[in-house]
């Protein structure tokens, strides 16, 4: 062998590898999901394989029990208007900022720059304040607001992207008689559907795995989204693995589809959403 | 930051630089109408928490009594002097250390990876899954990974180790475990980070590389690392505050138990378990002056690429 298949090898051995390191866990947690307790507690190991692969009574404890069905409807609805909200703000202070020149047009945009740099784990202790001063502590807008109101990746994305539509197409429609809002409602929005499409890929997969506001502002279990609910099968099924698994590959799932059928969209947008 | 520009398309550009805008001195309530939503929640869900933040951190709050007194800077001196509360810093460490493994994994397979490789879309998928994972069920996996007679275990016996190891059971132990479970997810982050740089570079570099002999080490040290290293700038900052504020995975894993409690842990607990919200925002205050400071010290070290000259800020 020439030094450059040895080297061939050696990489090939490295990626297979990883893939192993990425995939066991994961793979090891659906055997899991798929056994009986009495098959958890025979000792045959966490890689033996289930009895019966079809065996769904794990999921089924897991969205009765674990009321993971209350939780999918209460992030649908976080997701809904924390990403619609996003898509909204965040287009229209990119539109005021770009197309329009105004005296502290340079502060505003200071003040949008800074805050990307401020991580939002260390504020929390006094937006607790603030968000429990406006009664919404134990409330889905809570986190709805701060989805929406924390947000700067997004308006850099929306930003980045209007510069590229001509100014041309404002004036035109200026000309025909058409409002700042129209123009906005008529022409801008449409033609930012490619923003549109990655700030909803990004922020939709944020949202829906975040645990931290979540924990902090809805304690009540009825409230519970995904992420809360997950965490708290960490009670009552305590060394109950095969569900807690089960719940976890519910809660994996959503993201697998996603990330198959979007895959070029989310590499995209979190490369741009990282680098702000 | 990198990287960004490069995708817009050079006839947009251009088409933007005749573009003379009309000049419009005279007040105008429109951009004000629509800036009003993302000022105001910028303001009360940002700026408002910090300037509260700050002036909690010189009292003895305790978050719901009406009553509070001024103690100066007590509560920074207690942070820096109390050695159970600085011991957090040390547990950062840890996170440091997981970080350097991570950049470098994500750059030898990014490297590895902008070569032609079979299955190279796969392993790319596979590489990045992680980062999009529920930071709950990554707990909830790796709790099953480290568990007595778990997923770990049961790989270590059947590669003939047998032995006893309580994974999570030491201090040093759980630390290195959960750094290590923070390797695995976000590898994939800084992965395709590089991936991306590395393939905005033009092609016909490495075929002249290749040309002239060099192997791929050469190529590596003269063709990529020069072209991505604003993004590793970028990457070793968002490591440096990501490591001090790590919450998820060590909160859900072990709770901070057994010496595991990081910054932001101890942070939520003093607030809303102790309610001692007058520490808590000044330990807040003390992590969000460290990460402002990596990142001017970034911003110093590594000038902008000439590409964001372009940028609107």
């Amino acid at each position: 062998m020439t030094r450059r298949a040895v080297a061939r090898a050696l990489v090939h051995l490295s990626l297979i590898a990883a893939t192993l390191v990425v995939l066991l866990p994961l793979a090891v947690v659906l055997l899991t999901s798929l056994k009986s307790s009495r098959e958890m507690a025979d000792g045959s190991g966490a890689l033996a394989p289930p009895d019966d692969p079809f065996n769904v009574g794990n999921y089924v404890t897991a969205f009765q029990d674990g009321r993971m069905l209350t939780a999918f409807g209460n992030t649908a609805f976080v997701l809904f208007f924390a990403v619609g909200g996003t898509v909204v703000i965040g287009s229209m202070a990119a539109y005021a900022i770009d197309r329009f020149a105004f005296r502290m047009k340079k502060p505003v945009l200071a003040l949008f720059l800074v805050a990307a740099l401020v991580p939002g784990v260390t504020t929390q202790v006094a937006t607790f304040q603030i968000v429990n001063s406006l009664g919404m502590f134990d409330s889905l807008w809570a986190p709805v607001l701060l989805y929406m109101g924390t947000d700067i990746v997004s308006i850099y994305i929306f930003l980045q992207f209007i510069r590229s539509i001509p100014v041309s197409l404002d004036e035109a429609a200026r000309v025909e008689g058409a409002n700042a809002f129209t123009i906005y409602r008529k022409i801008i929005f449409p033609l930012l559907r490619p923003a549109i499409a990655t700030v909803v890929i990004v922020k939709g997969i944020t949202v829906y795995n975040d645990f931290y506001i979540p924990f902090l502002y809805l304690p009540s279990e009825d409230l519970g989204v995904i992420s809360t609910s997950l965490f708290r099968f960490k009670g009552p099924f305590g060394a109950h693995w095969e569900t807690i698994s089960a719940g976890a590959v519910l809660v994996i799932l959503p993201t697998l589809l996603a990330f198959l059928f979007l895959q070029r969209f989310i590499y995209n947008g979190f490369t741009r959403g990282a680098v702000k | 930051m990198a990287g960004l520009t490069r995708t817009a398309p050079p006839a947009a550009t251009a088409a933007r630089g005749q573009v003379t805008r009309r000049p419009r001195r005279r007040w105008s309530p429109t951009p004000w109408l629509f800036l009003l939503a993302p000022l105001t929640l910028l303001i009360v869900f940002t700026y408002a928490p910090i300037a509260n933040m700050v002036a909690y951190s010189f009292t003895d709050w305790d978050g719901v009594s009406p009553g509070l007194h001024f103690t100066g800077a007590g509560n920074y001196a207690e942070i820096f002097t109390r050695a159970d509360l600085f011991r957090v810093f040390f547990v950062s460490g840890y996170y440091l250390a997981a970080s350097a493994v991570q950049i470098t994994a994500a750059l030898y397979f990014a490297t590895v990876l902008s070569f032609d490789v079979r299955f190279r879309a796969f392993f790319k998928g596979v590489l990045f899954f992680p980062y999009l994972i529920n930071g709950v069920a990554i707990g909830f996996v790796f709790l099953y990974f480290f568990q007595d007679g778990g997923t770990l275990d049961s790989v270590l016996r059947l590669l003939g180790h047998h032995g006893d190891h309580a994974w999570l059971g030491t201090s040093t132990s759980a630390n290195v475990s959960l750094a290590g479970v923070s390797v695995w997810r976000y590898t994939g982050l800084n992965f395709v980070l590089f991936l991306g740089a590395i393939q905005s570079v033009p092609g016909e570099l490495y075929e002249a590389a290749e040309l002239d002999g060099a192997n791929r080490w050469q190529q590596f040290r003269h063709i990529i690392a020069p072209s991505i290293r604003p993004v590793i700038g970028l990457t070793v900052i968002l490591a440096v505050s990501g490591s001090l504020s790590v919450f998820e995975i060590p909160y859900i894993m072990t709770g901070g138990a057994t010496g595991t409690e990081t910054f932001v842990i101890q942070t939520v607990k003093l607030a809303f378990q102790f309610n001692k919200t007058g520490l808590a925002s000044a330990a807040a205050v003390v992590l969000l002056l460290i990460v402002l400071a990596v990142t001017w010290v970034q911003r110093r070290l590594i000038p902008d690429d000439p590409d964001r000259k372009a940028e609107p800020v």
